[in-house]
């Protein structure tokens, strides 16, 4: 496009008939292009980045939705340091976290090199592994209030046949986010699964039979071959999950509703909790940009980390 | 020599298993992930006695219908299922056309702006549904569809992912066969629904998958922006009766059944398909 429009001026003017004829053609192949990719356009970037420089705006005022929004410059965001339930809420992500992102992606790995082997009840295996990933996560939380339900659930009832005392789980203020992120494991692990064993199946054979004609055993052919090779797929589950795993949501509602004792209140719930229950729209939408931000510069560490070190994840 | 390395064999041999080691670790684990899910329909056919007892029965003794039944007269169900019906069947016929026109365009079309357009299209993955909830939120209150069905489908009428998995698409089909239908006279839009679609019919099917399981499992835009309980989707509906009901098991199984089961049978039937579309998301989105 630019170079034609560059070289236009270059050539001798042997009249405006072209030159307006081409003109006309650029417009309606604008118009044309547009024309296509205009009403998905404006519904994505409509539905995502206008509000998110709206709530930017919202987040420097007090507002409860109904009176006159009042503008308290930065206020919000200094008061989110002082706020101890921001604070737990904070912790309470970054716990999940930390023990979502690595369980998924180890359970995922070792479930992929599993489900790649050839053998027999095999579809069997991948289809029951895979199926929870399709329930939702409000099915899935209210089926986990069943399971783990101290009284009567088939978690206490396994425990007690192998002789191990009855726990609270979801009742218990110190197993509630552990058993959370259990469930949200059981939900989202497949997902892992799949792109690990498509990785696995783009391994191409010659590397590994090369590798094992010199005399490798399995496992430094795992170690030196099928792991770098999955590195992209690697960085980008991490990023996804990461993602995954701060955006928690749907789960927590149907579970615990951040309870008991606030055990489960992570940031996005709170955020929840502030907007739509105590209407304090400015500060929940502070809260939420500080979160965007440090998501932000999580991703693009990750990012940054996984081009400097050479493996390209996208 | 023969015999002695025959008698050194046979030992070996006996300690293998009769079958592969990993089924010792696939078999525990696929219980793991489904049996929850078969005690969830196996619960939903119990009667509540049977469900309140203790040690817990995993078998029914019976088919009771008591949690259907029951279900049926005390919530809306059927309501929450039309409702979630018509939403998703509303998200993925809007992403079909939408995403695939939108696809193409980048993909195959030249004009102004698209560059820019495309990057903000991309741009939009990184913002977070936390930074949308309020504003997205006080929008469809200013548009009017606060408590209405469009408050669960607005946001799933079209995505970026859709865009990015049709536009990668495109650019992987061959330009000859639409050039030739060009030089035959044909516009842009002719050729892209003469020659062009019959040939996504795989990334249309990955698409519609990908917009049916985000749509029909969605529980927060509705939850926000829906408090008519004749208006909820099946997950709005099913969590706000849990709130309601927190010991109703049967009633609320019976539930989960109903809205998982769909989902669960056409992941049953067209597995290859969902699975590719995991991948997808996975490798290339």
């Amino acid at each position: 496009m630019t170079i034609t429009f560059a070289a236009t001026p270059r050539t001798p003017p042997k009249g405006t008939a072209p030159a307006a004829r081409r003109r006309g053609r650029a417009l309606r192949r604008t118009l044309t292009g547009w024309g296509f990719a205009a009403p998905a356009t404006v519904l994505v970037v409509g539905l995502s980045i206008f509000p998110a420089v709206w709530a930017f705006f919202i987040s420097r005022t007090r507002w409860n939705g109904i009176a006159p929004a009042k503008p308290l410059g930065w206020d919000n965001y200094q008061r989110i340091a002082q706020d101890p339930d921001a604070a737990a809420a904070a912790q309470h992500t970054l716990l999940l976290t930390v023990l979502f992102v690595p369980g998924s992606i180890m359970l995922g790995l070792l479930i992929a090199i599993a489900l790649n082997q050839k053998i027999r009840l095999i579809g069997f295996y991948r289809t029951c592994i895979f199926v929870p990933y399709v329930a939702s996560a409000a099915a899935t939380g209210i089926l986990a209030g069943y399971v783990f339900n101290p009284q009567f659930g088939a978690a206490n009832e396994v425990l007690r046949r192998l002789g191990l005392p009855a726990q609270g789980f979801l009742e218990s203020p110190g197993q509630a986010l552990l058993v959370i992120c259990v469930i949200a494991l059981w939900g989202e692990v497949g997902f892992c699964a799949v792109i690990y064993l498509a990785a696995l199946q783009d391994i191409p054979h010659e590397l590994v039979e090369a590798a094992t004609v010199d005399g490798a055993s399995k496992l430094r052919v795992f170690w030196h071959i099928t792991l770098p090779e999955l590195r992209p797929v690697t960085v980008f589950t991490a990023i996804w999950q990461t993602i995954t795993a701060m955006q928690l949501f749907d789960l927590i509602y149907t579970t615990t509703r951040g309870g008991p004792m606030n055990s489960t209140q992570t940031v996005v719930y709170y955020i929840y909790e502030l907007a739509f229950q105590t209407q304090r729209l400015g500060y929940g939408a502070a809260l939420a940009y500080l979160l965007f931000a440090v998501t932000m510069v999580l991703t693009l560490s990750v990012f940054w980390y996984s081009r400097r070190s050479g493996s390209e994840a996208f | 020599m023969t015999t002695s390395s025959g008698t050194r064999t046979a030992p070996a041999r006996s300690w293998r298993l009769p079958f592969s080691p990993w089924h010792l670790l696939l078999m525990p684990l696929a219980l793991i992930f489904v049996l929850p899910l078969v005690q969830m329909v196996l619960t939903s056919f119990m009667s509540e006695s049977e469900i309140n007892r203790f040690p817990p029965k995993f078998i029914p003794s019976g088919l009771h219908f008591d949690g259907y039944t029951k279900l049926l007269s005390e919530s809306h169900i059927l309501l929450w299922f039309g409702n979630t019906v018509l939403v998703s069947a509303v998200a993925v016929i809007s992403h079909l056309i939408l995403c695939s026109l939108a696809g193409y365009g980048f993909a195959r079309l030249k004009f102004a702006g698209r560059g820019l357009a495309f990057v903000a299209i991309v741009a939009t993955v990184m913002i977070p549904m936390q930074l949308l909830m309020i504003p997205t939120y006080l929008m469809f209150a200013q548009l009017g569809i606060v408590d209405t069905l469009a408050a669960a489908f607005v946001p799933w009428l079209a995505s970026a992912f859709g865009i990015f998995l049709m536009r990668q698409f495109f650019l992987g089909l061959p330009v000859e066969l639409e050039e030739a239908a060009r030089l035959d006279g044909c516009g842009a839009l002719r050729t892209f629904v003469s020659v062009v679609l019959p040939l996504a019919r795989p990334a249309l099917a990955t698409l519609a998958v990908f917009t049916l399981l985000s749509s029909w499992n969605d529980l927060l835009w509705p939850l926000i922006a829906i408090s008519d309980d004749t208006k909820f989707t099946l997950q709005v509906g099913l969590a706000s009766f849990q709130g309601t009901r927190r010991t109703e098991w049967s009633q609320l199984m019976a539930g989960n059944v109903i809205a998982t089961l769909p989902l669960i049978v056409a992941f049953l039937v067209a597995q290859r398909r969902f699975i590719a579309t995991m991948t997808f998301t996975g490798l290339k989105g």
